[in-house]
């Protein structure tokens, strides 16, 4: 028991604890050391939690949902971090970033790790509300850090836009706390989750539905859903690379996170309206937005930055779906696209980086120019469009079909969107990998454990997934309802 | 007594609806930010006012820093980094006065008719705030997405935050966790303003966000 509660605290102090030293520490070939020594030792302790797990406290809470967001989370902030090292050590032999930067970079890298992580066990609804508040301000920095027009104004409209829908979302919160209050008490016990739930029968259906109106738009913009999206191409083109695999990867999820609870809680109110047919309509318009805003991008980072809106969009349509099959596609997917993605970020950030820019018309010929990014970029690509035999094939597989069981004229438009989001992204990788070589070819001095080790997850999950995770991703499933 | 403090209560949130529409239509930074303090000031009292009814001390803390940092230090520094800027005789006009006011009583109407409805249940001062708050949010919002100039958006993202206050305080008996992290974060995203601001002067010399615009990064 007390061993279990030592490792939610470590999760929390560890990335705590480091952003302080990284602060200090003056010499970056030790602090990119260190960052990763940090994620790993969360990596740890997070994984520790699938084996024992402390009672549910009123600002703290791990239970099957969460375990699993943090467990991915960690572990894809630990193989970023690796994936950093290198990248950082390129940008600062050209230039682009200085010492003192970097020192500010890996601090805020920890901040980040530890408010997802807060964001993820806060058993406490106002808690979860800052915790993501933090997450998008050091996200904000972040990506204004290269200091280039374009970056200052990609982190300007993030920061104005992510202020507004983190305000909504806490005006949804307080009108969550007004319902909860006649039915449970004054003070903090109306504003823990575990109490929400066992009580959210009682609470007056009307003030929860504005409240989850408020939420949605409020953590959705966050998701990145259309039309709330129109920070995350930019912030994910103009950032540092290792912040887009993090930003795509994980605060996505994590925001979706904080949906889901809401989402939950609406599910036990048998008078509140259903918030599937919500977020299955917003899910929806983001995918086909998605997939033909696909077409027309000339930059690499952009254009990987809308497949991330295409996919988010795909899993907000699963759990909109619910049930317990969709909900498990929509795990699945999620899980998957965060590996995937990450891993397309690590390579597209090591090739942006050989070829000295990110525009789609300066890259060509990679698989020949230099095998090992450009095989890894295929590679990439052919698992986040959903081809056979990877992870991200079953998910759809699965969203798809359990669609065409029950509602199988939302298919349509469904499959529709997937396959022209996959025909842009074969035509952009075309021209892309193979063909004549064109633009500036140099060695590539990259780190490739990170990428390969992500792909071959994917790829493994496709074709077999272990009995205790499946179980896991099941029960997960049925909690969501 | 109940009476007289559901009044006061009514008024003073009004107020702060009525500080919102007069900050719709300034013209000038400087009165925009001078309606701004009188905003600050108006939530400070109202504040103070459901601290004393509701017999919440803990809730003088939120009107003390209402007062101090926002009405004050805030508006104080504001006014300084017009003049270092030098933008302070630029008058901005992006929709029309009669227009952005027409906006602006829709936007009230809306939510007076979405939060009236939605809390039948709820007791009557905290119904009434609670769509006073909504309509300070949604004006915000407005103001936000009229204005051009940087530091008007930043005025507006600060009401609609004021707008979040009076919901919070409105909510009986709400733990401190969220009034605190409402003043923090109005804190840090100042700082993050602040950074933002001299960045935008270093690199356009202008506070305009259409010379941002100019560097869209989807050009060829």
């Amino acid at each position: 028991m007390m061993d279990s509660f030592d490792a939610v605290i470590a999760v929390l102090v560890t990335p705590a604890l480091a952003a302080i030293v990284l602060a200090i520490l003056p010499g970056y070939w030790l602090s990119a050391r260190l960052n990763v020594l940090a994620t790993l030792v969360t990596f740890l302790a997070a994984a520790s939690l699938m084996f024992g797990r402390p009672q549910p406290g009123p600002y703290l809470l791990v239970d099957d949902l969460n375990n699993l967001f943090i467990v991915l989370t960690t572990f894809v902030g630990f193989t970023t971090s690796v994936f950093s090292a290198s990248y950082i050590s390129h940008e600062l032999e050209i230039g682009r970033l200085t010492p003192t930067f970097l020192r500010f970079y890996h601090a805020m890298y920890q901040v980040l790790m530890f408010a997802m992580n807060l964001a993820l066990v806060a058993n406490n609804i106002g808690v979860l509300w800052v915790a993501i508040e933090i997450a998008t301000l050091t996200t904000v920095l972040m990506v204004g850090i290269y200091r280039t027009h374009e970056a200052i104004e990609a982190a300007w409209k993030y920061f104005i836009l992510g202020s507004v829908g983190i305000a909504l979302a806490l005006f949804g919160t307080i009108l969550v706390y007004m319902a909860a209050r006649p039915v449970i008490s004054e003070g903090l016990d109306a504003m823990v989750w575990t109490k929400l739930v066992a009580h959210a029968g009682g609470f007056d259906p009307a003030l929860l539905n504005i409240a989850f109106v408020f939420l949605l738009l409020g953590y959705g913009t966050k998701v990145g859903l259309v039309p709330l999206h129109a920070w995350l191409p930019d912030a994910h083109a103009e950032g540092p690379t290792p912040i887009s695999a993090v930003l795509s990867g994980l605060l996505l999820n994590v925001a979706l996170y904080a949906l889901l609870r809401f989402k939950m809680l609406l599910a036990v109110n048998p008078n509140a309206l259903a918030p599937g047919p919500l977020m299955v309509t917003m899910g929806l318009v983001s995918l086909i937005f998605a997939a033909f805003m696909l077409y027309r991008r000339r930059d690499i980072k952009r254009m990987f930055a809308y497949s991330s809106i295409e996919h988010m969009g795909i899993i907000a349509f699963a759990f909109g779906m619910g049930g317990p099959l969709a909900n498990f596609a929509g795990l699945l997917h999620m899980t998957m696209h965060s590996l995937t993605k990450s891993a397309i970020f690590f390579a597209v950030g090591h090739i942006a980086q050989v070829k000295g820019t990110q525009r789609i018309s300066d890259m060509g010929g990679l698989t020949e120019t230099n095998p090992v990014l450009g095989w890894g970029l295929v590679l990439g690509v052919v698992a986040i469009a959903g081809l056979p035999p990877c992870g991200i094939f079953m998910s759809e597989f699965l969203v798809v079909s359990s669609t065409m069981a029950r509602l199988p004229w939302l298919a349509i438009p469904l499959v529709f969107g997937i396959i022209v989001g996959l025909g842009a992204l074969f035509l952009r990788l075309n021209g892309i990998a193979f063909g004549e070589p064109r633009g500036t070819t140099a060695e590539a001095k990259a780190s490739y454990i990170p990428m390969f080790a992500h792909l071959a997850l994917v790829f493994a999950a496709g074709v077999y997934i272990p009995p205790a995770l499946f179980a896991g991703f099941q029960n997960v499933a049925k909690l969501l309802g | 007594m109940h009476h007289l403090a559901f009044d006061v209560a009514h008024m003073l949130a009004g107020s702060l609806v009525l500080m919102s529409f007069l900050q719709l239509y300034q013209d000038r930074l400087y009165a925009l930010l001078n309606i701004y303090a009188l905003h600050a000031l108006v939530l400070a009292l109202s504040v103070a006012w459901q601290a004393l009814i509701q017999n919440a001390p803990h809730l003088y803390v939120t009107a003390l820093i209402a007062l101090v940092f926002k009405a004050i230090i805030i508006p104080v520094v504001l006014h300084r980094m017009i003049v270092r800027l030098g933008i302070h005789r630029e008058i901005e006009n992006v929709v029309g006065v009669g227009t952005a006011m027409l906006f602006g009583m829709g936007l009230v109407a809306l939510s007076m008719v979405v939060m009236l409805r939605a809390t039948h249940e709820a007791d009557p001062l905290a119904r009434e705030d609670l769509a006073f708050a909504l309509s300070v949010v949604l004006l915000g919002l407005l103001m936000m997405v009229t204005r051009r100039n940087v530091v008007s958006q930043v005025v507006g993202f600060m009401s609609l935050e004021n707008g979040l206050v009076l919901a919070a305080t409105g909510a009986k008996g709400m733990p401190l966790v969220v009034e605190i992290s409402v003043a923090f974060s109005i804190l840090i995203a100042f700082i993050v303003i602040g950074i933002f601001l001299f960045r935008i002067r270093e690199r356009f010399d202008t506070v305009d966000v259409q010379a941002l615009d100019r560097f869209r990064g989807e050009r060829g």
